[in-house]
């Protein structure tokens, strides 16, 4: 059953550079939120040995040394340009899973074989043309091996013009390559198995192909033995469809400042809330309880540290933003202490179930319920035509004082009509 | 109000064990069976000929994932109506062609001229005398960022 994973090139930067012509050629990285550390390099970047999740303040030194551009996280505008490229992606098959903003697999199933490299390029061309950004194309029999072909296709160690399909390659060929990559590049293999799997020995993808299924298993788990099944050609991750609505929704963010004041801290949780409730209703889905969580900045080490979360059960599982505000609230009320210095507050909406499944009970009020429904119709819709944020709750705030730190962001090109691209 | 009489935590210890009745005298508290309307009366004549209203994002728009708006700034397309602060339309996947309007990369911005291919040549064109044509020579390459379909203005 092949299948293929299609990965956007440097994502964030794709973006970025789209609308910001100028940035072309030029060592680009983008900010995680509150300027923190890199989240996506352009190529520049990434031959300037600077590493994903590097902090800035280590870096900025070398960024000045080489004119490298540095740029905050335009989430809206990420956001926008990911929902065109999986639209058009969505039209190339049957079946879909979104596996993050960047990146699907899309099942190729029924498809001529010898036609998929091509296939393939109409894929990225399609992408390229109509939302202007460059993807690659890893063609193969599982999920694992399509994500090691993209690999492949990304760096140009097989296939060709961004695609390659293994489909292709004959065992001799194969065997090559899987033996010049080192096992670190797999799907799942993090820092701390790649070195378990070194001191064994295993040191490229061909050597971990082959090791022993049962010994795997019992030295380290049942998930890394399925890894070497889906390396082997036998599928073990199933493609999870699109439209598979989600079993949880968190919301979270580190403040741009630390904050000690409840009222402040009030004002964040309600706002997280908002966002998650109005994310619920996008899924057609009802909230059985909420967990409200706090916690002070671990790598201040001289701060006295504090964190707790609270689970509030709902009562009628609920998807009114009112409602959810009130119990985060009061969640947030009974976990609150005062005299810390908080870094991160977070929002989780849990029992998720489809609105329309839910049992009606005895105290169930059908009026209150459609007032309710049409209070968050309005809200979404006005939300919806005058951008996020334009009809809130009063709890969130006006000043909201925890606001990240986005100092380098770009406009948001696509999401608000005072910030659209200019030509002269 | 519905039969739910008040929350378990406003109530006393004593409460909660209790089973509430409503006072004899008191009226009646009132529990929704139905919260549905009834129609009455006759149905609109209208009912079935009703096709929902037009949306300019139809008529302008006709692939969605590839448009994108800009805005116009200065005078340089005046000739061809496009006027400081109009809304472009623009949309990604179209081929350009001569005589197209396009949004054009000129050294690192966002340009909307009038595509020309001109005996070989291609010529990025503005409508307005008093603006200067961007010749492309061999081996200078024209970058179209995407084809205006139109331009939208707003008077009020």
């Amino acid at each position: 059953m092949p299948l293929a994973l299609i990965d956007c090139n440097n994502f964030y930067v794709s973006c970025e550079r789209m609308f910001n012509p100028r940035l072309e050629g030029v060592p680009v990285v983008v900010l995680s939120n509150n300027d923190g550390c890199a989240v996506a390099r352009s190529n520049e970047v990434k031959a300037l040995g600077i590493k994903m999740g590097e902090p800035w303040f280590k870096m900025e030194k070398i960024a000045r040394q080489h004119g490298i551009v540095a740029l905050s996280s335009n989430y809206s505008l990420y956001g926008d340009l990911s929902a065109r490229v999986m639209s058009i992606l969505s039209t190339f098959s049957p079946r879909q899973e979104i596996y993050s903003i960047d990146e699907c697999f899309l099942d190729l199933a029924g498809f001529d074989p010898k036609t998929l490299l091509a296939y393939g390029q109409t894929i990225r061309q399609a992408v390229k043309r109509n939302v202007g950004i460059p993807v690659c194309v890893g063609i193969a029999d599982t999920k694992t091996l399509a994500k090691l072909a993209n690999h492949c296709a990304k760096k140009g160690l097989a296939g060709r013009d961004g695609v390659c399909d293994f489909g292709q390659l004959d065992e001799q060929r194969r065997r090559t390559l899987f033996a010049s990559l080192p096992v670190g590049e797999i799907w799942g293999v993090g820092g701390r198995i790649t070195e378990k799997l070194l001191a064994m020995n295993i040191t490229t993808v061909e050597e971990l192909c082959n090791a022993n299924l049962e010994m795997i298993r019992s030295r380290f788990s049942i998930v890394l033995a399925r890894t070497v099944q889906e390396l082997n050609g036998t599928p073990c991750i199933e493609l999870e469809d699109a439209n598979t609505p989600r079993q949880q929704i968190m919301v979270s963010r580190s403040f741009g400042s630390t904050v000690t004041a409840l009222a402040d801290l009030s004002e964040s949780v309600a706002s997280f809330t908002t966002r998650a409730a109005e994310k619920l209703r996008q899924d057609g889905s009802v909230a059985a309880s909420l967990c409200v969580y706090v916690h002070t900045n671990p790598f201040k080490e001289d701060d006295p540290q504090y964190q707790r979360s609270l689970v509030v059960p709902l009562g009628l599982p609920t998807d009114d933003t009112s409602k959810l505000v009130h119990a985060a609230l009061t969640g947030l009320k009974v976990i609150y202490r005062s005299g810390y210095r908080y870094k991160k507050t977070g929002v989780l909406l849990m029992g998720l179930q489809a609105k329309d499944t839910i049992q009606a009970t005895l105290f169930d009020d059908p009026a209150e319920q459609a007032r309710s429904d049409n209070r968050m119709r309005v809200m979404d819709a006005i939300n919806r035509r005058m951008g996020q944020g334009s009809v809130t709750i009063a709890a969130s705030g006006v000043r909201q004082r925890w606001a990240m730190r986005r100092e380098r962001k770009s406009p948001n090109y696509t999401t608000e009509w005072s910030e659209l691209p200019v030509a002269g | 109000m519905p039969l739910s009489l008040c929350s378990k935590t406003s109530m006393t210890p004593l409460l909660q064990q209790a089973i509430l009745l409503p006072a004899i005298g008191k009226p009646p508290i009132l529990a929704p069976l139905f919260s549905h309307k009834v129609a009455a009366g006759f149905p609109s004549p209208a009912d079935d000929y009703i096709e929902g209203r037009l949306s300019l994002d139809e008529h302008l728009i006709s692939n969605k994932d590839a448009t994108f708006f800009v805005r116009a700034k200065g005078n340089s397309m005046v000739g061809a109506g496009i006027f400081d602060g109009d809304l472009l339309v623009v949309d990604k996947s179209l081929t350009p062609s001569s005589g197209d309007i396009v949004i054009a990369i000129v050294d690192g911005d966002l340009t909307v001229k009038r595509l020309i291919n001109r005996d070989g040549k291609v010529i990025l064109k503005p409508e307005n005398p008093r603006c200067q044509e961007i010749e492309f020579k061999e081996g200078q390459e024209l970058q179209v960022w995407g084809v205006v379909t139109s331009a939208v203005k707003k008077f009020v």
